[in-house]
């Protein structure tokens, strides 16, 4: 452990020193994180969180969580130099294509912190990136300095200042649609935008990739507690959110 | 100092050799963990349960945690037969450990069929699981009595040549006597055993915490209790027992093997510790060593009880 701060009233920032294997964690990957026991509270099964930064050369890699539970307010109990035992990287992460010049990367709640590492990824590879974090409040957003320093565009928009509904958020995305800003969706945290964004690629013939949240045991792909319902070719079928995602296609994803 | 530098850890379950008495329970395993644990390591590996009919599961939340255990409604989604013959079965070609294949039906003559079927090269033995608390109404399953139990084994014996394990269920009252039943209608081995039956409430919500209302409990906390039914089942039959029920560690292991157990599966632990089983298997030998037992095998029923410590059970029969 090398921090464990927070950055604003809900959210907080973990950061660890770990290996090689683990700090090559790409964007979109999780994490299983054995959290401590809090007073009077037994958590007993690992809790899956995704990355919010990899450094390979540092050998880090952070989370951004939110206390909501026995396992995150184990974690909260955590301090520089007490070590935790974290499995991963996990699952399927987001993938860039080289031939896109600018993708969108819309989030809310936890989602902001999945969606942050594509902006590193992305300035590597030349794509640009305009982000649109969704918060109930200004003071809550999370991310919005990351993907500023990594030169993504932020547009934020919130409950409190009515600009977070899905038509607001709809007439944002359809203007970087007309201005050639949106070779794909990229998504985390909202069903309602989830769907603006699956009509808006099935519109514009858009690619569109989404992280999805489901409760997991063992998120390795054994236990099948994670499964999620998808649209595949018409059919609804099953799929592992631990084992196949967390990152789906956004046309096969249903809310 | 001990003496001792090698162990014999290799058991023979039910005409099967195994190269150490550790494996997984069925439902916990699948091809995705060779990435974290070398298979060839294990004592044997054990699918989870294949039925014959395409499966969607039970619906969501499936797990809910509790202190030192899991409550599981995964409600057995399965493929069917051509899907894991096709495309499970060849993934597991390449290891040495031998390959026990879980199956499950609504009848006697659907476990019978199905068993004939998966009696396939790359099958090394099949489990009949014949006590899933969640895919029967309230739990009901064959092993929670002795009559169909052995309906259902005689069935299984008739329709395959392979090593035939029946998974018994702690939900009865009658283990004993159902593991008896097994025995006599041809089963090589007992497991023992499925999940204790179970169920959560949300005190935010006033509703149960799993889709399915009721689940099966696993993990550390349930060992004392299946620990005891390992016992009563060992000095029941002469077929080996093969134990299951919140082994998350060696220590764990030998307290069952002295129980009676002849080889242990394990489960829930591996959802927290992915390599689990491999650290048992060299905590086994490790504890081996330093009790200079040359031969895991020598565990096996090893518990010590002298006349004064049999207990008196005379208060559970009051009428006698």
């Amino acid at each position: 452990m090398i921090a464990n701060d927070a950055v604003n009233a809900e959210y907080r920032h973990l950061v660890v020193r770990c290996g090689d294997v683990a700090a090559a964690g790409a964007p979109g990957q999780f994490f299983q994180l054995l959290c401590p026991q809090p007073a009077d509270e037994q958590p007993f099964l690992r809790r899956p969180m995704s990355i919010y930064g990899a450094d390979a050369e540092r050998r880090q890699i952070e989370f951004l969580y939110k206390v909501t539970g026995a396992g995150t307010r184990g974690l909260e109990t955590l301090r520089a130099g007490d070590v935790i035992d974290i499995m991963g990287p996990l699952g399927v992460g987001f993938s860039l294509r080289a031939d896109w010049r600018h993708i969108v990367a819309v989030g809310r709640g936890a989602g902001l912190a999945t969606l942050a590492p594509l902006a590193e990824a992305a300035r590597q590879r030349g794509i640009g990136v305009t982000a649109i974090l969704s918060a109930r409040r200004p003071e809550l957003v999370v991310s919005a300095d990351l993907f500023r320093s990594r030169g993504a565009e932020v547009v934020i928009v919130t409950d409190s200042q009515s600009t977070s509904g899905p038509a607001h958020v709809e007439r944002v995305l359809r203007g970087l649609i007309a201005q050639g800003r949106c070779d794909a969706f990229f998504t985390c945290g909202s069903s309602r935008l989830m769907r603006v964004q699956q009509q808006l690629a099935r519109e514009f013939g858009l690619a569109g990739q989404v992280a999805m949240e489901q409760q997991m045991a063992c998120g390795l792909g054994l236990c099948f507690c994670c499964v999620r319902d998808f649209n595949v070719d018409g059919a609804i079928t099953h799929r592992r959110v631990c084992w196949e995602g967390p990152v789906f296609d956004l046309m096969e994803a249903l809310p | 100092m001990s003496q001792l530098t090698s162990v014999d850890l290799s058991v023979r379950i039910g005409g099967l050799m195994l190269s150490n008495p550790v494996m997984p329970a069925s439902g916990t395993f699948a091809e995705g963990l060779d990435r974290v644990i070398d298979f060839n390591r294990l004592g044997a590996l054990v699918t989870k349960t294949i039925t014959r009919e395409l499966r969607d599961g039970n619906p969501l939340p499936r797990v809910v945690e509790r202190p030192g255990s899991l409550i599981n409604a995964i409600g057995i989604p399965s493929k069917g037969v051509e899907h894991f013959i096709t495309e499970t079965l060849p993934c597991y070609a390449a290891y040495r450990s031998p390959l026990v294949v879980s199956i499950s039906a609504p009848t006697a003559e659907g476990f019978a069929s199905l068993a004939a079927e998966m009696s396939v090269p790359g099958v090394a033995a099949i489990e009949a699981n014949i006590s899933c608390p969640n895919i029967e109404e309230d739990g009901k399953a064959f092993a929670m009595r002795a009559e169909p139990t052995a309906k259902v084994t005689a069935e299984l014996r008739k329709a395959t040549k392979l090593p035939l394990w029946v998974k018994l269920t702690p939900n009865t009252g009658e283990m004993p006597e159902v593991a008896r039943a097994a025995e006599a209608a041809g089963a090589d081995a007992v497991v023992v055993a499925n999940t204790i039956l179970s169920m959560a409430i949300d005190l935010k919500t006033f509703k149960p915490c799993l889709g399915n209302i009721m689940g099966g409990l696993s993990g550390p906390a349930i060992k004392p209790i299946i620990l005891r039914h390992v016992f009563q089942c060992a000095k029941a039959i002469g077929i080996p027992v093969i134990a299951c029920g919140g082994i998350s560690t060696a220590d764990d292991a030998v307290e069952y093997m002295l129980a009676g157990a002849s080889a242990v599966q394990v489960g829930t632990a591996t959802f927290i510790q992915p390599a689990a089983m491999i650290a048992i298997i060299e905590g086994l030998e490790a504890f081996c060593v330093r009790r200079e037992i040359p031969r895991v095998t020598e565990l096996t029923g090893g518990v010590l009880i002298e006349e004064a410590d049999e207990a008196d059970l005379a208060w559970l029969n009051p009428a006698t």
